[in-house]
C-alpha cells in the first residue's frame, strides 16, 4: 500500500492536473464535513427580510429569493449530493460487477446458464438504450420521490456499465491457469470467483468508480433541478439552481451560478481522480507515463531521481 | 497395491461453434498407471495428450469411455469428492500463468488443503513442508509470483501439487517453458519426490529425451490414439510402430556422437482431426502402408509384456530399424554429468507392477 501511495504522489507530480483533481475532491469533502462549523447561517432558515441580497460581507454569496444564505446552503449541499452519488455508485458497482462476474464465468459452453446470461446481457442492453435521464425520472415517478429513490436510480442506471466491465474482465481471467488450478484443487466455483477471479478483475472497476461518482452528482442535481429529486429546502445544488434560475434574467445571477459553478468544479475533480486511478491500476499506461516523464526530465537536463 | 489410474476407451469430441462438425481430439485411449510409476505421454502438438490429462483432473468431461482412480469412477467425481480430495493433482506447462499474481506463494501452495478441512496449524506446517520438498527458501512464503524466476515458479506449482500428498500427478509439459538448467533441476526434483513418496506420474511432453529420462513406461499418441505403449526402454530402443519410429528419429540428442538410426521418415501433413480418414490415421504418411491400412483400423496387438502396438506390420517396422541403445548411452552420459545432482538409486528402471 505504501508503494501505491508513493506512486500516487509521483503521478500527481508528473501530471499536475491529477493534483488539481485530488485538491478539488479533498476540499469538497472537507467542506462538506466541516459545514456546520464553517456555515455562518442555517442552510434551511429563511430570512424573509433579506431576500435576493447580492454577495456582501454579511452574506458572502448573497441570499436567494426566500432569503436563505447561499454560502451556507452551497457548502451543506455536497453532504446530500456526494452521499447520494457515492451510495448510488457503490450500489451499482456491487450489483453490476457481481452479476457481471457470474455471467462472465458461466456465460460460455452450453445449457441453461448460457441462455440466462444471454438474457441478462440483453436486459442490460435495454437498460442502456434508454436515455439515462428519462429512465431515472421514470424510476422516481414509479417509486416515489425520496433520497433512496435517487440512490436507486443512480444504481440502476450505472449497473450495466459495471456488468459489462466485469464480464469482459472475467471472460479473460476465467481461462487463466490459476483459475483452472483452483478448480483442480477442489474449490467450489463461488470460492474460486471470490478468491481469484474478482480480485484480478477489480482494477478497471475501481477506475470507473470515481468517474461515475462525478456523473452521479450531475444526475442527482439534474433530477432535483426538474423537481424529481431532492426537495427545495434541503440544501442541494440542483434544486438551488432551479430555485434561482428565473432570477438570472433579471440580473440576480448568484442564486443559480454559485451552486452551478461548485457542481461543475466538483464533477471535474472526480473525473480527474478517475483518470489518475486508471493510470494507477493499468501497469502499461503507468509505465508509459513514467517513461515519458523521465524522458522529458532527461531533455531538460535535470538529473533523474529514482523513487 | 492396485492400479492407480485406469483409462478405458476414452473419447473426447469438441463441438465446433456454428457447425455440426466436431474436433475428434481423443479417439479411444486406454492406459493404466501403477503406483509409483511414471507414464510418459508423448506426441506432437494437437495429438490430444493434454486433453487426456485435462480429462483425468476433471477440467474436461470425456465424451465416452471411463476413467477410474483406484476403484472410483471419475465420471461420478462429485459423489467421491471426499475421498478424491487432493489425490489427483496437476502441474501446468506455464509456470507464470498458473500462479495467481495477487496471492502470496504460501497462499497459493496451501490452496489444495482448503477443501480438506484441516486446522490452520496443520495447513501451515504442510505448506512449509511442501516448500522444503521443492527446495525453496522458507522466506518465499510471503513473496509474490512476480518476484520469482520461472524455475522457482514451477517449483511453487509442484509444491502446490504435492502439498496434499497426491497418489497421481498429471505433469502437463512441466519443463517445456523452462531453460535447460531449470529443466534438469525440475526433472531431478520430480524423480526425487517420486522415490520418496511413491507418487505416480503422468508425464505429458513432446520432449522425448526428457520423457526417456523420467518415464518407466511410454505411450505414443497420434491424432487422439495411443499407437504404441510399452516400457520406455523397449519403445525407445526398438519402436514397433512407424509413427513412434518416425518421432524418435526426429529427436536430436545433445551429444555430438549420439545419433538415432531410423529408416522411417514420415511424409506429408497430419490429417485434420475434424475429418479423420477411415482405417489407420497414419496410412497417408506411412512408408510401410499396405492396402489393408486404408480400410481397417489396426487393433491393439500385444507384442511383449505390457507392450501394445496398433499396426498390422509392426514386425516389419521393428525389423527395419537396428535396435539402438542410443538413448541408454545418452542417459548414462547424462547421469554421469549430473552425477552430483541425481541421487543414486533413482534410476528409471523398468517398473515391475506388483500383482
Amino acid at each position: 500500500m505504501n508503494s501505491k501511495l508513493g506512486l500516487l504522489i509521483r503521478l500527481a507530480l508528473i501530471r499536475p492536473r491529477f493534483t488539481i483533481g485530488y485538491l478539488i475532491v479533498a476540499s469538497v469533502l472537507l467542506v462538506a464535513i466541516l459545514a456546520p462549523i464553517i456555515a455562518p447561517y442555517s442552510p434551511t432558515e429563511a430570512d424573509s427580510q433579506n431576500f435576493l441580497q447580492p454577495p456582501s460581507a454579511a452574506h458572502l454569496f448573497g441570499t436567494d429569493n426566500v432569503g436563505m444564505d447561499i454560502f451556507s446552503r452551497a457548502i451543506y449541499a455536497p453532504r446530500i449530493d456526494l452521499t447520494i452519488a457515492i451510495l448510488g455508485t457503490l450500489l451499482s458497482s456491487v450489483i453490476g460487477s457481481s452479476i457481471g462476474a457470474v455471467v462472465g464465468f458461466y456465460g460460455s459452453g452450453r445449457g441453461i446458464r448460457v441462455w440466462l446470461s444471454f438474457a441478462i446481457m440483453r436486459a442490460a442492453d435495454v437498460l442502456q438504450a434508454f436515455p439515462i435521464f428519462v429512465f431515472a425520472i421514470a424510476l422516481v415517478a414509479s417509486l416515489g420521490q425520496s433520497i433512496q429513490t435517487v440512490v436507486l436510480a443512480i444504481a440502476f442506471v450505472n449497473a450495466p456499465i459495471y456488468l459489462r466491465l466485469m464480464r469482459s474482465q472475467v471472460l479473460s481471467i476465467r481461462s487463466m491457469r490459476y483459475v483452472e488450478a483452483s478448480q483442480v484443487n477442489g474449490l467450489s466455483d463461488t470460492r474460486t470467483i471470490i478468491r481469484h477471479v474478482i480480485p484480478n478483475a477489480m482494477a478497471p472497476v475501481l477506475a470507473q468508480l470515481s468517474i461515475n461518482i462525478g456523473w452521479g452528482i450531475v444526475l442527482t442535481a439534474a433530477l432535483s433541478f426538474v423537481g424529481a429529486g431532492v426537495r427545495a429546502p434541503t440544501p442541494e445544488w440542483g434544486s438551488m439552481i432551479a430555485m434561482g434560475f428565473q432570477n438570472v434574467v433579471t440580473g440576480q445571477w448568484w442564486p443559480s451560478m454559485i451552486p452551478g459553478a461548485m457542481l461543475a468544479i466538483t464533477v471535474f475533480g472526480f473525473s480527474l481522480v478517475g483518470a489518475s486511478i486508471e493510470f494507477l491500476v493499468d501497469p502499461s499506461k503507468r509505465r508509459e507515463l513514467l517513461s515519458q516523464a523521465r524522458e522529458r526530465r532527461g531533455h531538460a537536463g535535470v538529473p533523474m531521481e529514482d523513487a | 497395491m492396485s492400479t492407480v489410474l485406469t483409462i478405458d476407451n476414452l473419447y473426447k469430441h469438441f463441438p465446433i461453434a456454428g457447425s455440426k462438425q466436431v474436433v475428434q481430439a481423443i479417439n479411444g485411449v486406454s492406459l493404466t498407471i501403477e503406483p509409483g510409476e511414471t507414464l510418459g505421454l508423448v506426441g506432437e502438438s494437437g495429438s490430444g495428450k493434454t486433453t487426456v490429462g485435462r480429462c483425468i483432473v476433471g477440467l474436461i468431461e470425456p465424451s465416452a469411455g471411463t476413467i477410474h482412480f483406484r476403484d472410483a469412477d471419475l465420471a461420478l467425481r462429485q459423489r467421491h469428492k471426499r475421498e478424491l480430495a487432493g489425490k489427483i493433482q496437476l502441474v501446468f506447462q506455464e509456470p507464470n500463468e498458473s500462479l495467481d499474481p495477487r496471492r502470496k506463494i504460501g497462499d497459493t501452495i496451501s490452496e489444495p488443503l482448503l477443501p480438506l478441512r484441516l486446522d490452520r496449524e496443520t495447513r501451515r506446517r504442510r505448506t512449509a513442508d511442501a516448500l522444503r520438498l521443492v527446495r525453496l527458501q522458507p522466506d518465499l512464503l510471503d513473496a509474490y509470483p512476480s518476484e520469482l524466476s520461472s524455475g522457482q515458479q514451477q517449483r511453487v506449482g509442484i509444491a502446490r501439487a504435492m502439498v496434499t500428498e497426491p497418489e497421481l500427478v498429471v505433469l502437463d509439459e512441466p519443463t517445456s517453458a523452462l531453460d535447460p538448467t531449470a529443466r534438469a533441476e525440475i526433472i531431478d526434483l520430480l524423480r526425487r519426490i517420486q522415490s520418496e513418496r511413491h507418487t505416480a506420474y503422468l508425464f505429458i511432453s513432446h520432449d522425448l529425451s526428457t520423457v526417456r529420462f523420467i518415464s518407466h513406461r511410454v505411450a505414443v499418441m497420434y491424432l487422439g490414439m495411443i499407437v504404441e505403449q510399452g516400457s520406455a526402454e523397449t519403445v525407445f530402443n526398438r519402436p514397433q510402430h512407424p509413427y513412434s519410429s518416425g518421432l524418435l528419429s526426429s529427436v536430436m540428442l545433445p551429444h555430438p556422437h549420439l545419433k538415432i538410426e531410423s529408416s522411417v521418415s514420415l511424409k506429408g501433413e497430419i490429417p485434420s482431426p475434424i475429418n479423420l480418414p477411415k482405417g489407420c490415421f497414419l496410412a497417408s504418411r506411412c512408408p510401410f502402408v499396405i492396402d489393408r491400412c486404408r480400410h481397417e483400423m489396426p487393433p491393439a496387438e500385444t507384442v511383449g509384456e505390457r507392450h501394445t502396438v496398433h499396426c498390422f506390420r509392426h514386425k516389419d517396422v521393428a525389423a527395419s530399424v537396428p535396435a539402438s541403445d542410443t538413448f541408454n548411452v545418452f542417459m548414462k552420459e547424462a547421469e554421469r554429468i549430473l552425477g552430483r545432482t541425481v541421487p543414486s538409486g533413482v534410476k528409471p528402471s523398468l517398473h515391475q507392477p506388483t500383482t
